[in-house]
């Protein structure tokens, strides 16, 4: 049941009134009318790259616990939370944890995001929704974890990709806003930690103006130097989708279209995959998508951490997830952890066109000297968290 | 064999001189390919049979006349005659089955229905649905107990073995595990439930008197780190002194002292190993690769891999004809 509450008092009464000696409960928290949810409609109205709330991902996970129900004696819940003010999101966290539940899932808009972390406090809270790397990094908290990849594990399981296959001159293509600048500095960082070379690095805009070719013309902007793959970046898409099959060269076109790296695709065949898009699928009446896979890990790490302790204390549940010997079925071959240094999860990337899974990174041969999952993201010694 | 005429409508059971030694072919079920491939005792593909979607495992039936296969995509059990591989015919309305496990009494079917979460029990003559338990997601693995009291089912996702007590029609406990419960094997003297967990890289053994977890043994070949080794079949030699586990994307074969609880010895086999089989004699084992398609033939004295056969794409399971 989703609970759209304009009280706080009244938000308060419910996330406490189900506080309980024997039950497990993740309380879920994202606000009304959250811009990220809102239909992104392009041009004649197509709506391409619309996003869906990932409540059914953390609603598939509590849906598996009938069973071990009957084999722990523990209850599980899953309170979702729907607030109408932004500024009550802080207030709403700090009862949930009061009222013991051991995790609060954030589904959060950056400024309510920020102001949770801002309050500290002790507690389990997951990010499942942003891959900015600043949230692991300056911006880092002790409490938060993050099931979503980060923009560096992404980038780099791409350019793991590229070395693998040997495509090794990049063209960058990228746009200007301060997304696409991030992602730009995450390839230009994956880039050189895997040894492949920026040919050249250009930006586009969405214009026809023949003044400002350079930026929009196709023939332009990828043609020489010599290059063997485009690494598109554009977070909003309406410029990206006309790049593959356009360019000057026959080079595939990889980043915002063509071969993306993602944290979970509906093809995805391998390590019981089918199992888990298939449930979904039956759930929610449409395919599983990165961020509801977020939300189900992070629903399921609680649960498995439970199922391990059999335990609702939830300071035992946070040492249990957090440590590091925790096993996650990820349903990607390896079992999942936490890095101590910044609260993410480990994890393989899938590399995936718009209908086949082409790769998994950490592809073979890219070591690490304690984790193989470690080549992706920012490693111990680079880490910038320091809470 | 039967022969029967086509005309004269009469039937001439003629029965073989060596009987009970079977023909000696391996029978593999290729889950993407759709086709089951028949190899010679001499290890050489000797036929291929068009099969059903994404056949996965299979099991003789008591007397070994007939062999049945999941068709874990078109929801139903096939049933072959041994003997020719020709389709008699299907268990349907089985909810995409995964693995199975005949009762001793040779009628009851028992099968894991991967995506209703459900064990389910079928007359494997009348195709009749008997019985059906509730299991945590992803039901793979099954196991009868010798005396037919117990069946055990292994949940992937919940991490669970459920254990059904046939006589009360009931699942009487559900014993936690480590991740990723696969397959089963238990030992010739019905104790010891051996049950491997895919993801923990290891194998727990349960006590079948108290149903309490007793031991763990880890698998680790040289070279491989531990998120690398993926243990899914295993089986216990008929004197209970030694145990195959095949690693899965480890890509080996581990040969483990039972009483020890020790592993003997690693044997390199193809990619992702997952279905294992030994002959009548225990002296060869047949290992299923699903990633390389292809099976390769161990022989268990020298423990060594004598050679790989190419097969279909994604071999699942092995069966031999030879008791």
């Amino acid at each position: 049941m989703t609970v759209r509450l304009v009280i706080l008092a009244a938000i308060l009464v419910w996330l406490a009134s189900a506080a309980s000696a024997d039950t497990a409960r993740v309380v879920y928290i994202g606000v009304e009318g959250d811009p990220h949810y809102e239909p992104r409609p392009v041009y004649t109205g197509l709506s391409l790259k619309d996003r869906k709330r990932p409540l059914e991902g953390a609603r598939l996970a509590f849906a598996g616990t009938r069973i071990l129900e009957r084999a722990t004696g523990v209850r599980f819940e899953l309170q979702e939370l729907l607030l109408d003010d932004a500024s009550r999101v802080p207030e709403a966290v700090r009862s949930a944890l009061q009222a013991d539940a051991l995790a609060v899932l954030l589904d959060l808009p950056e400024e309510p995001m920020r102001a949770v972390l801002e309050q500290g406090g002790k507690g389990l809270l997951f990010n499942i929704r942003h891959i900015a790397d600043r949230w692991r990094g300056p911006d880092c908290t002790a409490a938060m974890l993050h099931t979503q990849p980060s923009r560096s594990m992404l980038a780099d399981a791409l350019a793991q990709h590229l070395r693998y296959r040997g495509w090794t001159k990049i063209l960058l293509l990228a746009g200007d806003s301060q997304e696409d600048r991030d992602e730009s500095e995450a390839v230009r960082r994956s880039a050189e930690k895997f040894g492949l070379q920026l040919v050249a690095e250009r930006k586009f805009a969405l214009t026809n103006d023949p003044r400002r070719r350079d930026f929009s013309n196709m023939a332009l902007l990828t043609g020489p130097p010599e290059h063997d793959v485009i690494w598109l970046v554009d977070a909003d898409g309406e410029f990206g989708r006309y790049v593959p099959h356009a360019t000057y060269y026959a080079r595939p076109v990889v980043g915002s279209e063509g071969l993306q790296a993602t944290a979970w695709h509906w093809t995805w065949e391998r390590h019981g995959a089918p199992q888990l898009n298939q449930r979904f699928r039956r759930l929610a009446g449409r395919e599983m998508e990165p961020g509801d896979w977020a939300a189900w890990a992070a629903a399921r790490a609680v649960i498995e951490a439970v199922s391990q302790t059999r335990s609702v204390e939830p300071s035992a549940i946070a040492d249990a997830v957090r440590a590091d010997d925790f096993a996650l079925d990820l349903y990607k071959g390896v079992r999942g952890s936490f890095r101590k240094w910044d609260g993410q999860l480990r994890q393989p990337i899938l590399l995936a066109t718009h209908n086949a899974v082409i790769g998994l990174a950490p592809l073979d041969g890219f070591e690490h000297r304690f984790h193989t999952l470690d080549s992706l993201g920012v490693d111990e010694p680079e880490s910038r968290c320091t809470k | 064999m039967r022969l029967c005429g086509f005309l004269a409508g009469f039937c001439v059971v003629a029965v073989p001189t060596a009987l009970a030694q079977g023909s000696g072919v391996a029978i593999v079920a290729n889950e993407r390919s759709n086709t089951l491939t028949v190899l010679s005792p001499d290890h050489t593909v000797i036929g291929q049979v068009d099969s059903c979607a994404r056949p996965r495992g299979m099991h003789f039936s008591a007397n070994r006349d007939e062999f049945f296969v999941a068709c874990a995509d078109d929801d139903q059990i096939a049933v072959y005659e041994t003997a020719t591989r020709t389709l008699l015919r299907r268990i349907r309305n089985v909810p995409a089955p995964e693995t199975f496990d005949l009762h001793p009494d040779g009628r009851r079917l028992i099968v894991s229905n991967e995506e209703d979460a459900t064990a389910s029990v079928y007359d494997v003559q009348t195709g009749e649905l008997l019985a059906e338990y509730e299991t945590g997601e992803e039901p793979e693995g099954v196991q009868a107990t010798a005396d037919g009291r117990l069946v055990f089912v292994a949940s992937e996702a919940a991490n669970l073995v459920h254990v059904i007590d046939l006589e009360k029609d009931e699942v009487i406990a559900d014993i936690l595990v480590d991740t990723r419960p696969r397959r089963f094997a238990l030992s010739p003297d019905g104790k010891e439930l051996w049950v491997s967990a895919e993801l923990a890289g290891m194998v727990n053994i349960i006590d079948v008197g108290t149903l309490q977890l007793s031991a763990d043994i880890r698998f680790l070949p040289t070279g491989f780190r531990p998120e690398q080794v993926t243990p899914v079949d295993l089986m216990i030699t008929a004197d209970g002194s030694r145990a195959y586990v095949a690693l899965g994307r480890a890509n080996h074969v581990a040969v483990v002292d039972v009483q020890r609880r020790e592993v003997l010895r690693y044997i390199l086999v193809g990619k992702r190993a997952w279905g294992l089989e030994l002959s009548a004699d225990e002296k060869v084992l047949y290992v299923a690769n699903g990633l390389s398609d292809d099976v390769t033939v161990i022989d268990t004295g020298t423990l060594e891999a004598v050679t790989t056969i190419p097969v279909g794409r994604v071999p699942y399971d092995v069966l031999i004809d030879d008791r």
